[in-house]
């Protein structure tokens, strides 16, 4: 049972990279990539938020959403499908989650507010976010998975999201092109990593 | 009364409803201000829907319409909004048109929409829609706004083409699904290149392609 997890676990940081394989979160990770410890920081408050939306969008989905999800209220709503709303349910609990978490922060751990700051608003309309959440629908996630799935794939962003401002800060002052400085260069960058993550596939635990 | 009105009215002639500056704003997001290669915004779908041209087609349709119509109807609201809780008012614009075009796509093209999977879902925090409300529609009247809504879908959609079409002519040899690679070609030891339809694939090109449009037009970003 734990390997089941383990290996969840493993395929989303590796194989199954948010960014790098699913292209989520590109426009945070291209912009703000350019400093490692801001990425840390965004890194951080993606694992954070990740960890915690993922479950609570999957309870809001079990219990209100899905066809014949409100069965438990009273047996006349089994044929209620309420699953067009998920994605204006997901990104208002996500919005709302964000806010949340930034006030708790700001009032027990000042120093972790003053390090993740600007970014946690910003959170709230990352794509890796929202698209998790829309991943642990249409896979057919149970609980616990989505628990594993969302931590993990906040693993991946951040792990990502950190080598990346690693190598742009060591290419600044390289001599390339001037057309593919910056973004140019990134994307490239961006390419390779995602080769190099796609030789994670077919590890197996 | 009525020549009040008139009076007003020719106080502040009535801007044209192609003036110059709409112009502007209609046309300036294909090159000079392009969302994805300049602004940076949007890259995840762009990535994401382009191992097809059908897929690329239907997604820059989708984000037209959504984009348009939200920057509408943000300009529309944009005195009603507080602006703390600007943010949220725009999601939820922005999510119940994004709902609309899920519902058509899966009731009339279900299969694109099964490709599409989370991808349709995630226009609403392509950075585009919420950027261009932020930037553009908050400030500006309703008919200026769905210019700039129209013409940041069209910059955003022929990026999306030509990436498009790049990946799948290298990738599956074949466009808009028809092959158009003779089969003498495979005979002859041709094969197509799987990298084209994995994720590195589309970053390598978006990359070269950031990088010809922005040696053409000689701007250089940091």
């Amino acid at each position: 049972m734990l390997e089941h997890y383990l290996s969840l676990f493993l395929k989303s940081v590796f194989v199954e990279n948010i960014v790098l394989a699913f292209f989520l979160g590109m426009c945070s990770f291209l912009a703000v990539s350019k400093k490692v410890e801001t990425a840390f920081g965004l890194g951080l408050a993606v694992i954070f938020v990740l960890t915690i939306t993922a479950p609570m969008n999957w309870i809001i989905h079990e219990y209100l959403l899905r066809e014949g999800a409100m069965i438990w209220i009273s047996k006349s709503l089994a044929g209620m499908d309420l699953s067009f709303l998920n994605f204006i349910t997901f990104i208002a609990t996500i919005a709302a989650m964000v806010q949340l978490v930034e006030m708790v922060i700001d009032k027990y751990s000042p120093t972790l507010y003053a390090a993740l700051g600007i970014f946690l608003p910003l959170i709230a309309v990352n794509c890796a976010i929202l698209g998790s959440s829309l991943f642990m629908v249409e896979r057919e996630y149970n609980l616990p998975e989505t628990a594993v799935f969302g931590f993990g794939a906040g693993f991946g962003f951040f792990l990502a999201i950190v080598s990346i401002a690693a190598i742009r800060y060591k290419t600044r002052y390289s001599n390339v092109p001037a057309g593919l400085k910056g973004l140019g260069l990134a994307m490239l960058i961006t390419g390779l990593m995602s080769m190099a993550f796609m030789l994670f596939s077919g590890i197996q635990l | 009364m009525a020549d009040e009105v008139k009076a007003v009215a020719e106080a502040q002639p009535k801007e044209k409803l192609f003036s110059k500056k709409n112009k502007r704003t209609l046309l300036e997001p294909f090159s000079d201000n392009n969302p994805i290669t300049f602004q940076v915004l949007g890259i995840c779908s762009a990535l994401a829907t382009t191992v097809q041209m059908r897929t690329a087609l239907v997604m820059t349709l989708a984000v037209i319409f959504v984009l348009s119509l939200s920057n509408v109807t943000v300009s529309l609201l944009r005195k009603f909004i507080p602006s703390k809780i600007r943010i949220i008012v725009e999601l939820a614009v922005v999510a119940t048109l994004v709902i609309l075009v899920d519902q058509i796509l899966k009731a009339y093209l279900y299969d694109i929409s099964k490709q599409l999977s989370v991808f349709v879902g995630l226009i609403i925090t392509n950075c585009i829609i919420l950027g261009r409300a932020e930037a553009f529609a908050l400030q500006n009247k309703a008919w200026p706004s769905f210019l700039d809504g129209l013409g940041n879908g069209l910059g955003y959609g022929w990026i999306l083409m030509v990436i498009a079409t790049g990946r799948e002519i290298l990738g599956s040899g074949s466009i808009m699904g028809f092959s158009i690679i003779p089969e003498s070609l495979y005979a002859a030891g041709y094969e197509n290149m799987g990298l084209m339809v994995l994720a590195p694939g589309a970053f390598i090109l978006l990359g070269l392609l950031i990088w010809a449009q922005r040696s053409i037009t000689k701007t250089v970003h940091e």
